[in-house]
């Protein structure tokens, strides 16, 4: 075990059960059905870097996020946190605190009935981290001047901010327990998009000045180019590429992150034709046999529907692992745009 | 020059309140040509939606039209009959708006859906209406069309809706279309399917549309001129271009400079430092001048009316004489 490891995911699943009640399972004679939300995924975060997951809605990517902060156990496989289990690490409190999470939605994640100072103040009551009134007074200041608010702001309520205040908010109550590590699912997605700048110069800033470890899960490619320094790519529960930030927008290899850059409308390309990837993504209750993006991938054979491919260095960017049959036999056409055959 | 299909002239949009009048839009202008795409951006609370409602004729009350007008086809639209109103939307005029399990009745099929609206605005009987229904479903893609028709909306996937929704605008052939936040609940490859099919769909039938949207990259892609708004107001209009690459207001220049690309890393994403003024408290002159890195004397004291600056319209006082920025 590396130390300078952050956290590591090995072979990390979750399923839930969304059968129907048993009589009526019985009655229709089906069988169990299992969600395979997250289906065995494995990544590692380095100490002061940032990781970021990117899929489309229902690809796990906030699962993942909130088994990595314990808010659901693993089905299989593990959760490391600093070399420690994580289900040990979360049964101690020290270890607990060095872990915080910032959520999507700055107005159903602060409580409206607290006043701001309670609400950043609470994990430093909880944790125990200081007693006296005077010091958590002082330390709730400090945070709120941290992320570019007014300690004054302390006395007010949630309602009284704007999304991208409100999101500071939850930052700074994040960052009150002196955590190293903070899994942020979707933090800019609620907000307009210059108060999204706000907030990821922001974050960077943090991590920075702090030493931060982010895991962080977007939906949006471009945000997730400005902030990582690793991406991985989700496609059905599954990992399908996962690389330094700068090897996966430069030379994507997956034929479905291929499929993603070419789906962004960028500003540069004004008026530019783009040939959209066909299809929806499968349930995850069924998802297809082999490769989960077969049915939607214009490079697919039949080693494609019958094989589920693993995670493998590509050819050509040793750097990036990929789950693909076709970049494996090198016949992924890099450099071509993604036409069916 | 003909005579544009949509034309807003000073629309003013208010909603009283315990504590005053609130100005939701103020002072509005705008025109859109035949078989053009107007797009309209802007933050969350700029009154970007509450244009594309106020000309359907669905303003959420207490909101009222206080002053201005609305004409279609040089046609007064804002002070009519509710009947009338009825008879224009679907006919001349088609909504699309951002969620499209709501905009679709759940108790009804889609081919009952489109069925109606074509039987009450076009000259057809309900076979022929069916067979139109099925072609439209083929036209926006959904495969199969002959059986989704008896489908209900639960049973299509969110992108799939989204092209019924599409299908339904259209299908009784309106001049206009006011798309608003038309692929906001969509993912990015689903919505990239879906812009490309607005816009063959508009530029096939010649259809004008209104898309609004807070995505600069949606914008960027479909819409030939783009209105900028902020607190209620238009700021700049102009080529789609021109506002993109070298907007001429300074809001237009930040909010486009932090649209994180996706074709490079930045060390650091400019920012708007601040945020959107509430109605409530819109201040003085130029209703930007708080965030405003350019702002000087007059800004806080004289409102801006759009003049010309750089290629485009800006309601700027950088540009008071003859588009050239003062402080270049």
């Amino acid at each position: 075990m590396r130390n300078d490891i952050m956290l590591e995911t090995i072979n990390v699943a979750r399923h839930f059960d969304v059968s129907r009640p048993l009589v009526q399972r019985l009655l229709a004679r089906e069988g169990k059905r299992v969600l395979r939300a997250v289906d065995g995924i494995s990544f590692a975060i380095e100490k002061g870097t940032t990781l970021s997951l990117v899929g489309e809605s229902g690809c796990g990517k906030s699962t993942v996020a909130r088994l990595v902060v314990g808010l659901y156990g693993p089905t299989h496989g593990s959760v490391m946190f600093d070399g420690q289990d994580l289900a040990q690490a979360r049964a101690d409190s020290e270890q607990r605190r060095r872990m915080q999470m910032i959520f999507q939605d700055p107005y159903a994640s602060l409580n409206p009935r607290w006043r701001v100072r309670d609400i950043i103040a609470e994990p430093i009551r909880a944790f125990g981290l200081t007693r006296s009134p005077a010091e958590i007074d002082a330390r709730v200041g400090e945070l709120l001047t941290q992320v570019g608010l007014s300690p004054l702001d302390g006395q007010k309520f949630p309602h009284e901010f704007s999304g991208g205040q409100r999101q500071r908010i939850s930052i700074a109550r994040a960052l009150s327990s002196n955590p190293e590590f903070l899994v942020c699912d979707e933090p800019t997605s609620a907000l307009d998009v210059s108060v999204q700048a706000q907030i990821l110069n922001l974050m960077k800033d943090l991590q920075a000045r702090l030493g931060l470890t982010y895991l962080f899960i977007s939906h949006n490619l471009a945000v997730v180019r400005q902030v990582s320094d690793r991406v991985g790519v989700m496609y059905l529960g599954r990992l399908v590429e996962l690389a330094p930030a700068e090897t996966l927008f430069n030379t994507p290899r997956h034929p479905y992150t291929r499929a993603l850059m070419e789906a962004i409308p960028d500003l540069e390309m004004t008026g530019r034709q783009r040939i959209p990837v066909g299809g929806e993504v499968p349930s995850p209750i069924d998802p297809p046999s082999g490769c989960p993006f077969h049915p939607r991938c214009p490079l697919a054979n039949d080693r494609c529907v019958a094989e589920r491919p693993e995670m493998i260095p590509a050819r050509g960017t040793p750097e990036t692992l990929v789950a693909c049959h076709a970049v494996e036999e090198g016949r992924d056409r890099v450099g071509e745009p993604l036409v069916a055959a | 020059m003909t005579a544009p299909l949509l034309e807003v002239r000073n629309l003013r949009v208010e909603f009283p309140t315990r504590r005053g009048t609130l100005v939701a839009l103020d002072d509005v202008s705008f025109s859109i040509a035949h078989g053009e795409v107007l797009g309209v951006v802007g933050e969350s609370g700029a009154g970007k939606s509450m244009t594309g409602a106020a000309i359907i004729g669905l303003l959420e009350p207490p909101g009222r039209i206080a002053g201005g007008q609305i004409l279609l086809n040089g046609r007064r639209i804002d002070n009519l009959p509710y009947s009338e109103l009825r008879k224009l939307r679907g006919r001349e005029i088609g909504a699309i708006f951002q969620d499209p399990l709501t905009t679709l009745n759940p108790l009804y099929t889609v081919g009952q859906q489109l069925i109606e609206t074509m039987v009450t605005h076009l000259p057809l009987n309900p076979a022929q209406a069916r067979a139109k229904a099925i072609e439209w479903l083929e036209l926006v893609g959904i495969p199969a069309a002959s059986q989704r028709i008896d489908s209900y909306p639960h049973e299509f996937s969110g992108g799939m809706r989204q092209r019924v929704v599409i299908a339904l605008a259209l299908c009784a052939e309106p001049k206009l279309i006011v798309a608003d936040e038309p692929t906001t609940a969509l993912d990015v490859s689903i919505q990239a399917q879906v812009i490309s099919l607005l816009k063959s769909l508009a530029r096939d039938k010649g259809t004008s549309m209104m898309l609004v949207t807070h995505d600069m990259g949606v914008i960027a892609e479909t819409a030939d001129r783009v209105a900028v708004m902020y607190a209620g107001r238009i700021v700049e209009v102009g080529a789609v271009r021109n506002v993109v690459q070298q907007a001429a207001h300074p809001y237009s220049a930040g909010l486009m400079g932090s649209i994180p690309p996706v074709g490079r890393r930045l060390e650091r994403l400019q920012q708007i430092d601040g945020s959107m003024p509430r109605l409530s408290a819109i201040p003085p002159g130029c209703p930007y001048n708080p965030r405003c890195p350019h702002a000087f004397d007059r800004c806080f004291v004289e409102r801006p009316e759009l003049m010309p600056a750089k290629d485009n319209l800006a309601a700027c006082w950088l540009y008071a004489e003859q588009g050239v920025p003062r402080h270049a």
